[in-house]
């Protein structure tokens, strides 16, 4: 079908009188216009770069000489940005052979060909690619920030506490981590504590970098189980500064990176599925479906634009995922919501970016980077459990990496860079599993652990144990573990059994480690414990003009009245009607104090509503926001029109007042799940949630009507044609009737003596 | 080091590449940018199981599979996420304790002296074995300093061959001048001038001849001013190259044969020039 579209003479599109209305906005098809930039989306020359539709295979299998070509010439590593099929299994070995280098010279010929293509750049490229490869060097104008980081950020004061500089609302997130500063002080004696103290364990505390992996099981409340690996590296050196710079366990793909292109701070997660926050509780880390990336900047980036697109672009390099589709029509700069995670002075939104692309499929070839981060791969430690094909054969993955600067030490002078990898996963052991709630791990991941990573400082396996509706002991973990942990988190005591990987005793009655939970009884199917702090969207409306999206916030603290941000990107296709924003919370109307809004302009930029609510005590507060579907043009629809257009999901921050006093707790002997996001006092906790995405359909011309029309005329034509050609030229002549032969006759005398009519 | 469990590796390499690469880098800073990176790869494979010897209970790494080491490793490199320059790697492989001692075997089966080797434009790997312990209760991991010298000697070698400053044969009458510090006498970093400048000049004159080419078979490209600027621009540079290289002035020469090559360049990778380029022509 896409076929059809793409390769229509657009004459063929106005001749139709039933879709002419839908057609002539439609306008000009882009590939008429050639060079010039016919629509005034801003297509610089680097969206050239980024092939559109690269991950829709139907697009791109019905025109590969169009595509092929400018991919591989223009992609921004130098691997030919393939399919996401291909690249995953063998994109090193394109990589290898786009290198070439005349030990192989062999394989170079079909690498050529792919890069080159069509034949044209085949001419030019007689001089036997001195280079390291076609692709290597044919980069237009290759972009390199200096390594000189000039003068450097300045150094951190003491990071000032509080009061988010979104004047009207209350403070609404602590951006650093005074806790944390002074729990690093203490981490060299403690690490050396910690186990199995030896001098290599010494030793490698003096080499300033550090790896702690972590595992966190939770069963959820509806009987699946909830694994988060968290694998973070600590390392004490500026990245910003030094052109030479030593990588040990810091990735140095991440490193050179965030050097080069000024980031001060980066998340970036890639997710498939959606957790839903009411029958799961509350995450550890939630991400919206598809991929989400925010990066703050260093304040000596002059160009954030360009960094972006430079950043994505290397990003969707090193991930395999279509991060490259981020440009300015989904990017947004939030004033709000997202604040610095690490150390930060001054929060000055123009170095935000915020993106999100809800389409975004993420599978196993985006996991493959993800581990190759690891220090240890996944070759050993917790990692050897990230099975590719039992990770995705779950109702929730998201994967995530986030970078940012924290304090060395207690008197936070100089700063550490601090990488962490997430990965949560949901099973849906009840579904699958008969109905047992029961599991182990090496019936959710098909291995056992059978040591810890030799390079990590701590390795530890926690199990969320605690007892549910006030009942002891429903549930017990086998083999015995290590230490008990008790923590407060997101406002709930939680008892965790926790096992230390690198405590040898652990390995010594059995070689590898399979932690097993079993119910003691079949737990009755209680009300399950909502969360303080959901939300859920959705569209309304019918036709295919207006809409509304509707978003509810739920509140189901018994006391408390808590603001909240909520955040809301639009793409431009959707025109929101401001006037029509109503917040309604018991009835009543609810005034934001804090509203910033900024309109979208068609194919430039999205829309970005971000307003401070105020949500009482047990309550539902409904925010509805009328809009207007847009036309688009004949190219800018997806091969799949018809399958909807994707609008983010919209992001709740929060501090969600505790039920339980929370005690300062030490951020360096915490488990890793919780010290992601600082918290700021004993009464609160930061929670950041995702809506769902939505899908909205939009008026779509129907595209296969010309291929209908083209059709039905052939078969008009070829009816009416024949018949009358056969009329013109075909003879006629009567058939004498054949008196029948002897058989016949016999027959028909034999039926005359019967008395039966003849044949 | 592929073997975390039982050796810890530790290098000096801030030391190393300030003592010894650093010299022959600013030497050649003139051909070059250089920036310097390092890291540590752990759980690094070689692409092929090393034959066990039992003769001289080692284990051999035949020539013919040298290439296949390469792949494995060059996957988690990561070096060309940052950066799209071309990039020279050199590595050190310490290979496991079930797999050493390792030497590489030359083409004849004599193993190499140095225990490593090169792949041109990609770098050098040098195979670094660890003595055992002489007891074999030695707690692991077993710590491993890794002395450098001996090490750097091969990377500089192997930095010396990729740049292609061989070791000729010079008539006996010749004097040498002594290398020096840095490893790199005045006379081969002249040469080295010498070769790159022809070689830039011949790179500009191709790229222009198959950009004349192409625009002779196609003859829909449309050629835009800044382009043709470009073009000129490289004329000019490669002219003026040619002009310092005859009255023996390298370093200008080489200079403008550097620009020449990078406004060539440009002309021919101009995202201008594809944009009607794959317009087909029934439309």
């Amino acid at each position: 079908m896409a076929v059809q579209r793409r390769r229509e003479p657009h004459g063929a599109v106005g001749q139709c009188p039933a879709v002419a209305a839908a057609c002539l906005p439609l306008g000009r098809p882009r590939l008429s216009a050639g060079g010039s930039s016919v629509l005034p989306d801003g297509s610089e020359p680097g969206d050239r770069r980024c092939p559109p539709e690269r991950k829709r295979r139907g697009v791109r299998e019905s025109r590969p000489r169009r595509e092929e070509p400018r991919r591989g010439r223009h992609s921004p590593r130098g691997i030919p940005t393939r399919g996401k099929a291909v690249r995953g299994t063998n994109g090193a070995q394109a990589a290898r052979e786009l290198r070439g280098g005349s030990a192989r010279n062999g394989r170079r010929s079909g690498a050529g060909a792919a890069a080159a293509g069509a034949g044209t750049a085949g001419s030019r490229r007689h001089r036997g690619a001195p280079g390291s490869g076609a692709a290597a060097r044919s980069r237009p104008a290759a972009p390199r920030s200096p390594e000189e980081a000039a003068p450097g950020p300045p150094l951190p004061s003491p990071p000032r506490a509080g009061a988010s500089e979104a004047g009207p609302g209350p403070r609404l997130r602590v951006s650093t981590a005074t806790p944390e500063a002074a729990a690093i002080g203490r981490e060299a004696g403690s690490g050396r504590a910690l186990g199995a103290a030896g001098p290599a364990r010494a030793r490698r505390d003096a080499l300033q970098d550090a790896l702690r992996e972590e595992l966190l099981l939770s069963p959820l409340p509806d009987g699946d189980v909830a694994a988060t690996f968290q694998f973070r590296t600590r390392w004490d050196a500026d990245l910003q500064r030094g052109a030479v710079s030593h990588y040990r366990l810091f990735p140095k793909a991440l490193g050179r990176l965030a050097a080069a292109l000024g980031v001060r701070e980066l998340h970036l997660a890639l997710t498939q599925g959606f957790w839903r926050t009411r029958a799961w509780g509350q995450p550890p880390l939630q991400a919206p479906a598809g991929a989400e990336l925010w990066v703050w900047f260093q304040p000596t980036v002059t160009d954030v634009d360009k960094a972006w697109k430079e950043l994505s672009n290397i990003l969707s390099g090193i991930f395999c995922a279509s991060l490259n589709f981020i440009d300015s029509t989904n990017t947004v700069t939030p004033t709000a919501s997202f604040k610095p995670l690490g150390l930060a002075n001054g929060t000055d939104h123009r170095l935000l970016r915020y993106a999100v692309l809800p389409r975004e499929v993420v599978c196993t070839e985006n996991l493959t980077p993800w581990k190759k981060l690891l220090p240890c791969g996944s070759k050993a430690g917790l990692a050897v459990l990230l099975k590719a094909e039992r990770l995705f054969h779950s109702s929730y993955h998201s994967q995530a990496v986030h970078i940012r600067p924290i304090c060395r030490d207690a008197s936070c002078l100089a700063v550490s860079w601090e990488l962490r990898q997430t990965l949560t996963v949901v099973f849906d052991t009840f579904s699958s599993g008969q109905g047992k709630k029961d599991w182990s791990l090496f019936k959710m991941f098909s291995r056992t652990l059978t040591d810890a990573c030799p390079l990590a400082l701590q390795s530890k396996v926690y199990v969320d144990i605690s007892p549910k509706n006030k009942e002891k002991e429903l549930l017990e973990v086998t083999p015995a573990p290590t230490s008990v942990h008790e923590a407060i988190v997101q406002g709930d005591k939680r008892t965790y059994a926790v096992y230390d990987l690198l405590s040898p005793s652990l390995f010594n009655t059995s070689r590898s480690l399979n932690v097993q939970l079993k119910w003691k009884r079949p737990q009755d199917s209680s009300e399950l414990p909502t969360p303080v702090l959901h939300a859920q969207r959705y569209v309304s409306g019918y036709g295919l003009q207006a809409g509304e999206i509707s978003t509810l916030i739920y509140n189901t603290h018994p006391y408390r009245a808590f603001p909240v941000l909520l955040l809301e990107t639009v793409p431009w296709y959707l025109r929101l009607y401001v006037h029509t924003l109503t917040i309604i919370t018991k009835g009543k109307e609810n005034k934001p104090s804090y509203i910033h809004y900024q309109p979208a302009q068609d194919r430039r930029r999205p829309h970005l509503l971000e307003m401070l609510i105020q949500l009482p005590a047990s309550s539902v507060t409904k925010i509805t926001i009328q809009f207007e579907r847009a036309l688009l043009k004949w190219t800018e629809y997806t091969p799949d029109p018809n399958h909807g257009f994707y609008v983010s999901s919209s992001v709740l921050s929060a501090l969600v007042p505790s039920v339980i006093a929370m005690k300062d707790v030490d951020m360096e002997q915490s488990p890793l799940f919780t010290s992601l996001f600082p918290s700021s006092d004993g009464s609160s906790y930061f929670v950041r949630l995702y809506t769902e995405p939505l899908l909205v359909n939009l008026p779509t011309p129907d595209f296969s009507m010309p291929y209908n029309v083209i059709c039905l005329t052939c078969t008009v034509v070829a009816v009416c044609y024949g018949s009358f050609y056969n009329l013109l030229t075909r003879t006629f002549h009567v058939e004498e009737p054949n008196r029948g032969g002897l058989a016949k006759r016999l027959a028909n005398v034999i039926r005359r003596f019967r008395g039966v009519p003849p044949l | 080091n592929p073997d975390p469990k039982s050796h810890a590796v530790a290098w000096d390499i801030e030391d190393a590449v300030k003592r010894y690469v650093q010299p022959v880098l600013d030497k050649l800073s003139l051909v070059a940018n250089f920036s310097v990176d390092s890291q540590i790869l752990y759980y690094a494979v070689l692409g092929v199981t090393p034959r066990f010897d039992k003769e001289s209970s080692s284990f051999l790494l035949s020539a013919h599979s040298l290439p296949h080491v390469i792949n494995p490793v060059e996957a988690r490199l990561g070096s060309s996420a940052a950066s799209l320059y071309p990039v020279l790697n050199f590595l050190l492989y310490v290979p496991e304790r079930s797999h050493s001692p390792l030497y590489i075997q030359d083409k004849d089966g004599a193993p190499v002296s140095t225990n490593a080797f090169h792949s041109p434009r990609w770098g050098g790997i040098m195979v670094y074995n660890v003595e055992a312990p002489a007891s074999p209760q030695a707690s692991l991991p077993l710590h491993v300093d890794v002395d450098m010298v001996r090490v750097m000697e091969v990377f500089l070698a192997q930095l010396r061959l990729l740049f292609g400053l061989s070791q000729e044969e010079v008539p006996p009458e010749f004097l040498l001048e002594s290398p020096g510090n840095e490893g790199l006498a005045d006379w081969e970093l002249d040469r080295l001038l010498w070769a790159h400048t022809v070689e830039n000049i011949a790179t500009v004159s191709t790229t222009l001849t198959s950009l004349a080419q192409l625009l002779d078979k196609i003859g829909n490209i449309v050629i835009k001013d800044d382009v043709a600027s470009e073009v000129y621009r490289a004329v000019a540079s490669a002219q003026s190259a040619m002009a310092e290289l005859a009255t023996g002035h390298l370093q200008s020469a080489f200079q403008a044969s550097k620009e020449a090559v990078t406004s060539s360049e440009r002309a021919f990778f101009d995202p201008s020039l594809l944009h009607l380029l794959y317009f087909p022509d029934d439309q």
